[in-house]
């Protein structure tokens, strides 16, 4: 039973971080590929903003992970799922030019992709059915 | 050129809901708000319902952003369908292969400071920046692009 109510607590939560997520990513117009795109032009018409959305939200969350890497369990009971911080790969280096290339092609990275869903745009669908697939690629290479 | 006081201002704002967001998700659920992560492991079976209700949040947000006083944005895409295409297999591929995205590794892994995440971001900015350069810009090199 407690168990179960965890579970759900989770869920919930979860629910909510992600429409608070979203949220942040439609104020800052991280949304907008023409935004994004302006930011990674930098021999053009730069345009900064980018940087200001990353630097709000690591200042925010930065705290939290000096807490989290310093104690065992969240909240609702579960233990920290924390990353390796220190392995450097060549699929780790090879995944990111990959994403830098489809990154800079459309300006959309998988979060604003996620939440342009709801548009149910062509655009928007072509774009996150193609990430879907990608996904599910990478997954057939790396565990061959 | 600065952009305008009230863009830096939402663009901050906006930064912190998502670090606010990735606050949450690591203190009260334990997970981390790599958003490349979360679709990913959602297409495995047995996926835990948490990955689902995130992804859900984030779809609902734009029905739910204009309550909170957020007004909508229009998208302007940079690329027709096929561009879209190709550029979704990369991000996906690329995310996936690499763990990890904007969210990921630029927002959770440097505020994690993670050397692996800031090589990745280092890595994906760069690239990005590049592909940006080549398709805005390209026939500026002497030999045509």
């Amino acid at each position: 039973m407690a168990r179960a109510l965890q579970s759900v607590a989770i869920t919930i939560t979860a629910g909510v971080f992600g429409a608070i997520f979203g949220t942040g990513l439609i104020l800052s117009h991280m949304v907008d590929p023409a935004r994004v795109a302006g930011f990674l032009d930098i021999t053009g018409d730069w345009n900064p903003s980018l940087a200001f959305v990353m630097g709000g939200a690591i200042v925010v969350a930065a705290p939290a992970f000096w807490y989290a890497r310093r104690h065992q369990q969240a909240l609702l009971g579960t233990p920290f799922d924390l990353p390796d911080r220190f392995r450097i790969t060549w699929q780790l280096v090879l995944g990111a030019a990959f994403f830098g290339i489809g990154w800079g092609l459309s300006g959309i990275c998988p979060g604003p992709g996620i939440v342009l869903v709801a548009s149910l745009t062509t655009p928007a669908l072509v774009f996150f059915a193609t990430v879907l697939i990608g996904l599910r690629l990478a997954d057939f290479v790396k565990h061959r | 050129m600065l952009p305008s006081a009230e863009v830096i201002r939402d663009s901050a704002l906006g930064g912190v809901l998502i670090g606010l967001s990735a606050v949450g998700l690591l203190l009260v659920d334990g997970h981390i708000a790599g958003i490349s992560g979360i679709l990913g492991d959602a297409l495995r079976r047995r996926a835990g319902a948490w990955r689902y209700a995130f992804l859900a949040g984030l779809v609902a947000a734009p029905f739910l952003a204009p309550l909170a006083g957020v007004p909508a944005v229009i998208p302007t895409h940079q690329t027709g369908l096929i561009g879209l295409a190709v550029a979704g297999l990369f991000v996906g591929f690329g995310t996936r292969l690499s763990s990890g995205c904007t969210s990921g590794h630029g927002v959770c892994g440097l505020s994690n400071l993670s050397p692996r995440s800031l090589v990745a971001t280092l890595t994906f900015m760069a690239i990005a920046a590049a592909t940006v350069f080549v398709v805005r810009h390209g026939h500026a090199f002497p030999w045509g692009l």
